[in-house]
């Protein structure tokens, strides 16, 4: 056991390059005919000799295997380093993204990447707790207290300060690479025993039920091995693993959900997002969001004089955009920023019984917050990304041995800020059940344990995915989701605000265990 | 002999009056319903062979023959200790909450840092009336060096079966004995648990003496059980059954469920001084059980043993 932890670490700080490259060489040993046929007698009559072999070739154990090291895969594990209940647990993490494999390193003078995310304060409590913000700190984030939504038609507005709701900020704007960056520095920062295996996940073999655990079996057989309580994964270089539980955060198409035979519900939008970085020639300090007949579109602050766009659109203007030259683009934005489609409201909406007038007790707006402008948009910056928008979202998120977290359980949208939001409290909420469960002795395999965290979660994000998904169809079908999720994300606490509140509960370090007082 | 076939039925009753309560509506199998009413029947089927006042050759025959009668059921039970959705849900469900309450307590008496996920390292502990194991695996992972003991030959197998897939809980010591066995043979531990037995033996008092004798002095005795209010669930079906023709001779005998007031007298007189107690209530929204200062229905209680 001892020796393991010392090879693993080792694995996971330096060596691991060389390490796959042996395993790589292994692989050819044991052909992989060979290896196909002996996995997929795994869980049939004859799997003791099987185990015996695995044996002998040092088939790791884990306690948690995260298929998966995205953004979501990666906050999962700093939040389990980060607690001491969890901090002792072996992990794997597969994903054969490079970027596991280096140390993230960003040149501030580089234009911001179009993919970014608007994460909540929420989130960004949650990357306080495990360590992680000191690390966006560093690197290129764009902090905003103000938002301003509003409509083509020139019906109306609304603006938001961070005050309004006495909050320093409304959230901050981070590119993805600088989130999932932050992370990885944050958890190469710990003695957290993990190894990253640089592949993908090919095959899964789940342990069998408890009921074909008869006495029956023992009769005939040596003690059951203790493999027995294991689930097995094989990755596409050949290597295979052991664990107690399979993490799957392995985004929207994943192959965890797909082999451990979860079911999905969702449809696609037949609307595209465009996303880029443009230029101004002043520092943009607000989230601006303006309603258009085909989709809303987002300019939101990056830092220095950039800012990302997102807009959504029906698939062929999507098209047309992407291809038009950059000084036509730069005016297409400019005018859906501003006079184009209609006038500039003169009214706030606010209490008009319009768009936002959703709950949102306790909240005086500041009267006199003015209609106001954005900048104008001089330069494109990035290459334009084209995503289609779609709703996905798995009928379950656990089973034994098996949870879904971030993208694999719920896509709400390639691009949108608030995707990954949910994500990071699936992250949090699954490192607390785990945490709770060791707490009292509990296997963390047990399918009773993953349930308190699919009673967490799925509520909160039906509840978000439901109102953003109604809030699609009740004011356009030609509204994408994004401008909801955005305006969720951006309006932040009372917009949504029972939601938000539990989503604050869970990422601003109650981290109690059910201990009574 | 009359009251103590009394208290068997009356178990049973009591036992499918809870099933009805708390099992969730989506218990479905219908193979399995027929069990739904044994929550504690093999602690019903054990207690008859403890209740005997000889606890030499004869109980553990009646289990092992029990045993053989129903052979065919048997590996229907082996599946459902384990089956958390199954007859033993309660004790399932309950198990977190229960646990807890065991470490909160365990971590301050022995000084033991509630932050570790092995907290219970260094600590010898019984789990009289084991099951299944439900409780016993769970304190092994906490780090405790666990012998697991119940009265009923099959629930140690099954035990054992379940124990040995997990290298952490294949430690765990289970033998099919008693409590009064192990005092026989001298045995100590720093903890003495029984959670959920004490209800079902034949002699409360008796019993606590055991669970006594069995701590070391300044050990930490814990046990749960169900306070006699629970008897309004069950009184309807009892009643019932007096009128069929199991009418007692002295009707204040006829429940072994403890008050918790007298828990703790019985546990003085035994030498163990009752410091913690806390109730268990159920959420039926939920579906999960809380600690709480209510100990009307189910309770749990700490005590330590005083030092002569
Ligand atoms: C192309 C694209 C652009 C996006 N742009 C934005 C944006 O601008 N703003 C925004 O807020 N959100 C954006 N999103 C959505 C946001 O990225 C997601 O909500 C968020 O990334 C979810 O994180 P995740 O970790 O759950 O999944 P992902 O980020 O999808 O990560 C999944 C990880 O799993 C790995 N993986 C997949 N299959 C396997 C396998 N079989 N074995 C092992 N590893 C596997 C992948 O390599 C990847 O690293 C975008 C998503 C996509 C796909
Ligand atoms: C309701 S179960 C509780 C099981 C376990 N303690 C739990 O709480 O998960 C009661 C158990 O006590 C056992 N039992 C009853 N009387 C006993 C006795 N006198 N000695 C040992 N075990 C006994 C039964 O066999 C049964 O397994």
């Amino acid at each position: 056991m001892q020796l393991t932890m010392f090879c693993t670490r080792v694995i996971a700080r330096k060596l691991y390059v060389n390490v796959s490259r042996l395993k790589v060489r292994h692989k050819h040993f044991c052909t992989d005919a060979a290896t196909r046929v002996s996995g997929s007698n795994c869980g049939q009559p004859s799997p003791e000799h099987k185990e015996t072999h695995d044996l002998s070739n040092n088939i790791q154990h884990y306690d948690i295997a995260i298929v998966g090291g995205g953004m979501v895969g990666m906050a999962l594990a700093c939040s389990l380093a980060s607690m001491p209940l969890t901090k002792h647990l072996n992990v794997a993490i597969i994903d054969s993204n490079p970027a596991l494999g280096s140390r993230p390193y960003f040149n501030k003078e580089d234009p911001p990447d179009p993919r970014v995310s608007t994460v909540t304060p929420a989130t960004i409590s949650f990357f306080k707790d495990v360590g992680a913000w000191q690390y966006i700190e560093q690197h290129r984030h764009a902090y905003f207290d103000k938002m301003q939504v509003w409509d083509y038609t020139g019906l109306g507005y609304t603006r938001y300060n961070a005050q309004d709701i006495n909050k320093e900020v409304l959230g901050c704007v981070v590119e993805n690479k600088v989130l999932h960056g932050s992370l990885l520095s944050c958890i190469e920062n710990t003695d957290f025993q993990k190894t990253i295996y640089p592949s993908k996940l090919s095959s899964m073999t789940l342990p069998p039920s408890p009921s074909s655990l008869g006495m029956d079996s023992t009769s005939s057989r040596p003690p059951l091995s203790s493999q027995r309580h294991l689930a097995k994964l094989e990755l596409s270089d050949g290597n295979s693993l052991y664990t107690k539980l399979v993490v799957g955060a392995d985004g929207g198409k994943s192959r965890v959900r797909e082999l451990a035979g979860f079911k999905t519900t969702g449809w696609n939008y037949s609307q595209n997002a465009i996303i880029c970085t443009v230029e101004h020639t002043v520092e943009n300090g607000c989230a601006w969001q303006r309603f258009l007949p085909a989709g809303p579109i987002a300019l939101l602050p990056m830092g220095d004089n950039f800012s990302n766009i997102v807009w959504t659109m029906n698939p062929k203007e999507s098209t047309n955009r992407k291809l038009m030259n950059e000084d036509e683009f730069v005016k297409d934005v400019n005018n859906a920023l501003d006079y184009g489609y209609g006038p500039h409201p003169t009214s706030s909406l606010f209490g008009s019984g319009e768009m936002f007038s959703w709950p949102r007790a306790g909240v005086t707006l500041s009267a006199n917050d003015c209609f106001e402008v954005p900048p104008k948009v001089v330069k494109l910056a990035s290459e334009r990304m084209v995503f289609p928008l779609s709703l996905r979202h798995a009928s379950d998120y656990v089973s034994k041995h098996v949870v879904l977290i971030g993208d694999a359980a719920h896509t709400v949208h390639p691009l949108a800020g608030q995707g990954v939001n949910m994500g990071f409290g699936d992250a949090f909420a699954l490192s607390r059940v785990i945490a709770e469960g060791i707490a009292v002795g509990s296997d963390i395999g047990e399918v009773t344990v993953l349930k308190k965290y699919e009673a967490e979660r799925k509520p909160a994000n039906i509840m978000m995915m439901g109102i953003l998904d109604g809030f699609q169809k009740a004011y356009s079908v030609d509204f994408g989701p994004l401008n909801i999720l955005r305006a969720a994300a951006l309006h932040g606490a009372h917009f949504i605000s029972p939601l938000k509140r539990s989503i604050i509960s869970y990422a601003s370090g109650e981290q109690k265990l059910p201990l009574f007082t | 002999m009359a009251s103590k076939l009394v208290r068997h039925s009356h178990l049973r009753a009591l036992s499918f009056s809870i099933n009805n309560y708390i099992r969730s509506p989506h218990f479905s199998t219908p193979n399995r319903a027929p069990l739904s009413y044994r929550l504690f029947s093999n602690a019903s089927s054990s207690s008859s062979s403890s209740a005997r006042p000889d606890k030499s050759t004869g109980g553990f025959q009646r289990a092992s023959s029990l045993k053989d009668l129903e052979l065919t059921k048997f590996a229907s039970i082996a599946e459902t200790w384990w089956d958390s959705e199954g007859p033993f849900k309660p004790l399932h469900v309950m198990n977190p909450t229960r646990l807890a309450f065991i470490r909160s307590t365990l971590c301050q008496h022995f000084s033991k840092d509630p932050n570790s996920a092995r907290p219970f390292e260094g600590l010898k502990i019984v789990d009289v009336g084991c099951g299944g194991g439900i409780l016993s695996e769970p304190l092994a992972r906490m780090g405790a060096t666990v012998t697991g003991v119940d009265a009923v030959e099959k629930n140690i197998k099954i035990a054992h079966i379940h124990a040995d897939l997990d290298p952490v809980t294949s430690t765990i010591e289970y033998c099919c004995t008693t409590a009064e066995k192990l005092v026989e043979e001298d045995r100590k531990f720093d903890v003495v648990i029984a959670l959920e037995v004490i209800e079902h033996v034949a002699n409360p008092a008796e019993f606590c003496k055991s669970l006594a004798a069995l701590t070391v002095p300044d050990g930490a005795t814990i046990i749960s059980t169900i306070n006699r209010s629970m008897r309004s669930y069950a009184t309807a079906i009892v009643a019932a059954e007096y009128l069929l023709h199991w009418l007692p001779k002295g009707t204040h005998e006829w429940s072994s469920f403890l008050t918790p007031e007298e828990l703790v007298l019985i546990l003085q007189r035994a030498n163990i001084t009752v410091r913690e107690m806390a109730g268990f209530v159920y959420n039926p929204l939920t579906g999960r059980w809380s600690l709480s200062d209510d100990i009307s229905v189910n309770f749990i209680a700490f005590g330590t043993k005083n030092c002569q």
